[in-house]
């Protein structure tokens, strides 16, 4: 544009002109290839849990931290829609959210399962959204130290005679542990009600229940000085997940077995059978990748670059390492491509390992799931 | 110990840490007031600067905030028959029937004087009970939870005084209420009618909403008079509200105890607290008593009480990491995001942050309820306003509060309803306390029963503690019985003594809406069978003793008025009927139009219209509600239903 045919132009067409030239950048940015879209200013998380829960303190220690990653520092708003186990908000969220890359969800284990298990409730479907950054947890299985003195000697009690665990629902975090008992052959029998992980500990500490589950971070504060003083022993952690999808000894506790290892060491076991398939998928949605920072699958390309660039960068942050390791364990976050491919093929859930699941509910704890 | 003790009263006692003491403070007390934001909103609204901060001042922000809620939250309940939050129900009792009376400032700084009593006698209990409360909380049993319901649900045969068949009637159809959603022990839908609002069961708050303050507004509309009919002596109250804590110390201290020792049994919120120690105040204390007709001792109980729970409610968060009620489960959140784990070493190596807890609760109560006292005289001149001026106002506080629960129109639809219920009720004389503790025990009576079942069997009722608990329900129970065979035997012209919570009526009476009642519940009793009928047994279980609570009351109620030749009498509820179906309108415009436009609209129009107020306050009244409404929104970040009107006049953040 010559300065000579500018001087013609009335002042308020260059200024629409240039108003008009900017709104269609902004438009059709998501077609350039050359240009990155920036972050947004404001990025709103739903976490479909109440204020306080593991899940949202989990979602305030991160939005500060993946704040701090993004060059632009936008500011994240926590957005608190509780109700129906996670279900309420995560519907929402599905139906509502634009795919602007400024809204993501968060999620845990009690949102991947209802999903796995097709809850009629249920209307969003992991496959429409794609992971930004995951964190892992293990956690381990403990017993009343009156049932013996050493690992095998407990489970051959527990094998004997009939003792108590505390769980919330049949259908939540528990579920893969429920499984782990029988597949051990334990003769454990679930109370259902427990209003958090903390109450069935009660109930242990309490000596209601005979066995017990915490994951990491609980074990280590309030399990460990039960070990120490002599009330509780430990018998087997979950392990964690390495990157070929193999369940291996967790890093927090070394001298544990793990329940892969002990089950498989039974007679009659392989890897692909189908109670220990199950078991691994709801192993590798729960806990492998318990907690997940989800965006719509579609935003723009370069905009979900930029967003799993931090993630990686945050993942290697020594800072947020040490942090992190206080409050969740000593598990690095997975991220980007490495989750998406976990979350894809741990949320794949053929109808005839659905349909054993809910029978073995059925069968074994007399709890009628309602499948879509 | 000592040395932690002292640490700990160095932390409290610096500049910063009270500076920062007076920001959770104040954020209490503003989430307080507001009805139906309470703890959550507070949290929400302190999160943003807890990352990083210094864990000791960190927390005593918290504390500050976390201690004043049950302070604050009395202006509602007692001003406008408002129960703003879980802990502030049982002083809606007694609170607004004095604030009719002209006994606002009076009810006012009595309560935040018993306030302020019952946190720091709870703070006091709490340093020395910390230490050794361990053991205590273990002993808690599942049975020992169970039969702990049970003592709450005897408090409907107390709180419903001669109408004991109505009373059961009510806690019935609470119970009822309360199972609904989820089965605990199997995850089973039951009794939600399909809709998914009911999954989750309804809030607590839009329940008490309902059942005391919808019945409330629809009377005042009614009789087009201020809140306080009775103008005299509105500024002398304060005073008096400080000699009636002074003369019912022992009450204020024996209700403190309670409240503590209550508050550190994990499982059994807050919400109990009030009503066992409202009833315990009704039966125990001596002299007139006209409690449920503003009697002060049925406001001093429970505003002594809740704010020692507050402090009790720490015990097990500290040493269990398992809340004891709503408000320290988001305390715990804080904590975690402090990077405190909570166990056992909050009494070993943390034991300074403990009392620096401990200390900040004591301190923010004092703070709190000086503020609240100083301004309890001005605001209690709000109940001498004409209601029609005000209307508008406490309309939208109820729609606002009532939308925090869920934040879903579901909220604002089962308001109406449960609007319907209490309305019937307060016409007909039945027991709204009864039906309201019914709703809040349901889910503990169902899981504990179910649990110590399976825990321990029927040996786990034969436990010493079950036993001195039973022993005590049974006292509750047969107090009166006891005293009124005592008191026959002495004179029998004494009667009048016992009145307790609801008149005494000589001669059985019925009306219209004892009918419209009797018949509903049986009705909402066969329709509930037929709806749990086909689920498992032990998720049916409990509904249908529910079930039967409900119609084997409502045939009682209905036998009584056969055989005992009640009088019939005028019990007028269609004109009532017609204002909570003009509020159902409300809600279906405002889910049309927006929530802020409907507000302002529909005060507008019912200032000038109903009202016939002076134009310059129809301006101030409306633009003073869009401005709550739309700070409100921007301060917390909320969410109104927004509909056509509000997406182009107010384009939310």
């Amino acid at each position: 544009m010559s300065d000579r045919k500018k001087r013609h132009r009335p002042p308020y067409i260059r200024v629409l002109m240039l108003a008009l030239v900017t709104a269609m950048t902004f438009q059709s940015s998501q077609a350039a290839d050359s240009v990155t879209t920036p972050v947004p200013d404001t990025l709103t998380w739903t976490v479909p849990f109440g204020v306080g829960g593991g899940t949202d303190v989990w979602a305030r220690f991160m939005s500060h931290w993946v704040g701090e990653s993004l060059e632009n520092r936008p500011a994240i708003v926590i957005n608190n829609v509780p109700g129906g186990g996670s279900i309420t908000g995560a519907n929402l969220f599905y139906s509502r959210a634009r795919s602007n890359g400024a809204e993501m969800i968060v999620t845990s284990a009690s949102t991947q399962y209802p999903a796995m298990l097709k809850d009629p409730r249920v209307r969003f479907d992991y496959s429409r959204w794609t992971p930004i950054i995951a964190a892992p947890t293990g956690g381990v299985v403990y017993a009343q130290s009156s049932m013996g003195g050493d690992l095998k000697e407990v489970l051959e009690h527990l094998r004997q005679h009939e003792s108590k665990f505390g769980a919330q629902t049949p259908t939540g975090l528990e579920l893969p542990i429920l499984l782990a008992f029988d597949m051990l052959g334990l003769q454990v029998d679930p109370v259902f009600g427990m209003r958090s992980r903390g109450e069935g500990r009660l109930a242990f500490e309490r000596g209601e229940a005979g066995i017990d589950f915490q994951t990491t971070s609980a074990y280590f504060s309030s399990v460990t000085p039960l070990v120490k003083s002599g009330q509780a022993v430990p018998l087997f952690s979950l392990g964690v997940m390495n990157d070929d999808n193999v369940i291996v000894r967790d890093p927090a506790f070394p001298d544990l077995p793990t329940f892969s290892e002990l089950y498989l060491a039974q007679p009659g076991t392989r890897r692909d059978d189908m109670a220990y398939q199950v078991y691994h998928k709801f192993f590798a949605s729960g806990y492998a990748l318990q907690k997940l920072l989800l965006v719509p699958k579609d935003i723009d390309a370069s905009l979900l670059a930029t967003y799993r660039d931090a993630a990686k960068k945050l993942a290697e942050n020594p800072e947020f390492l040490e942090a992190a390791r206080q409050r969740i364990g000593p598990y690095d976050p997975v991220t980007g491509d490495v989750a998406a491919r976990q979350l894809e093929a741990a949320m794949q859930m053929s109808q005839t390992r659905r349909q054993w699941i809910v029978d073995w509910l059925k069968q074994k704890h007399g709890i009628r799931v309602v499948t879509q | 110990m000592l040395e932690s003790m002292l640490s700990g009263v160095g932390q409290i006692l610096t500049v910063s840490h009270i500076l920062y003491m007076c920001l959770g403070v104040s954020v209490g007390l503003l989430v307080g007031i507001i009805p139906g934001l309470g703890g959550i909103a507070g949290m929400a609204l302190l999160l943003p600067f807890l990352y990083g901060m210094e864990p000791g001042l960190a927390l005593g922000m918290l504390m500050g905030m976390v201690a004043v809620i049950p302070t604050g939250d009395t202006f509602a309940s007692v001003l406008m028959g408002i129960p703003g939050s879980s802990s502030s129900q049982a002083t809606v009792m007694d609170g607004f029937p004095l604030a009719k009376q002209g006994q606002a400032a009076r009810a006012l700084s009595s309560a935040f004087l018993s306030s302020l009593c019952g946190g720091v006698i709870g703070a006091l209990i709490l340093t020395v009970f910390i230490l050794m409360a361990r053991p205590l909380v273990l002993g808690f049993s599942s049975s020992e939870l169970f039969v702990l319901t049970m003592l709450g649900l005897a408090m409907v045969a107390v709180l419903s005084g001669g109408q004991l068949f109505k009373g059961i009637a009510a806690c019935g159809l609470g119970l009822l209420v309360g199972a609904m959603g989820t089965a605990p022990a199997t995850g089973e839908f039951r009794l939600n009618l399909g809709v998914e609002y009911l999954f989750d069961g309804i809030p607590l708050v839009v329940l008490g909403l309902g059942i005391f303050a919808i019945p409330e507004i629809i009377e005042l509309m009614i009789q087009k008079s201020s809140i306080a009919r009775e103008q005299a002596g509105l500024g002398k109250g304060w005073k008096r509200g400080v000699q009636d804590v002074w003369q019912n110390r022992g009450l204020v201290a024996r209700c403190a105890g309670i409240g503590s020792i209550i508050g550190t049994i994990p499982g059994l919120a807050g919400s109990v607290v009030d009503w066992l120690t409202y009833g315990y105040a009704s039966r125990t204390v001596k002299g007139e008593k006209h409690f449920g007709q503003g009697d002060i001792r049925g406001v001093i109980a429970p505003e002594s009480a809740n704010n020692a729970c507050a402090c009790g409610a720490m015990v097990p968060t500290l040493l269990f990491g398992v809340p004891g009620s709503g408000t320290a489960a988001i305390f715990l959140g804080g904590l975690l995001l402090l990077g405190l784990e909570p166990g056992v070493s909050m009494i070993t190596t943390h034991l300074d942050l403990t009392y620096n807890i401990i200390w900040s609760l004591a301190l923010a109560n004092i703070l709190g309820a000086a503020f609240c006292l100083i301004l309890a005289r001005p605001v209690a001149q709000l109940t001498r306003v004409p209601f029609a001026l005000i209307a508008p106002v406490i309309t939208m506080l109820v729609l606002f509060a009532a939308y925090q629960a869920t934040r879903s129109l579901g909220d604002w639809y089962s308001l109406i309803a449960i609007g319907a219920i209490g309305l019937l009720f307060k016409q007909a004389g039945w027991s709204r306390p009864a039906f309201l503790i019914g709703f809040v025990l349901a889910p503990g009576a169902e899981t504990y029963f179910y649990q110590s079942i399976q825990f321990n069997g029927l040996a786990g009722f034969m436990r010493p503690g079950v036993l001195i608990i039973l022993l005590i329900t049974a006292l509750a129970l047969l107090y009166p019985l006891g005293k009124k065979l005592l008191a026959r035997r002495r004179d029998t012209a004494s009667e009048k003594v016992e009145t307790t919570s609801v008149v005494e009526r000589t001669q059985a009476t019925w009306g219209v809406v004892d009918v419209i009642l009797v018949v509903g519940m049986l009705l909402i009793a066969a329709l509930s069978w037929y709806d749990v009928r086909d689920i498992s047994f032990i998720a049916h279980v409990f509904p249908m003793l529910s079930i039967v609570f409900l119609g084997g009351g409502a045939l009682a109620v209905a036998l009584q008025i056969r055989t005992e030749g009640a009088i019939r009498v005028e019990q007028p509820a269609l004109q009532e009927l017609c204002w909570l179906a003009g509020l159902l309108m409300v809600i279906v415009v405002a889910s049309v139009l927006g929530f802020v436009s409907t507000a302002a609209l529909g005060s507008l129009l019912f200032l000038t219209f109903v009202a016939k107020a002076r134009w310059l306050t129809i301006v101030l009244i409306t633009l003073g509600i869009v401005a709550f409404l739309l700070g409100m929104q921007s301060l917390l970040s909320l969410h109104y239903p927004s509909g056509l009107l509000d997406a182009l006049v107010f384009s939310g953040p």
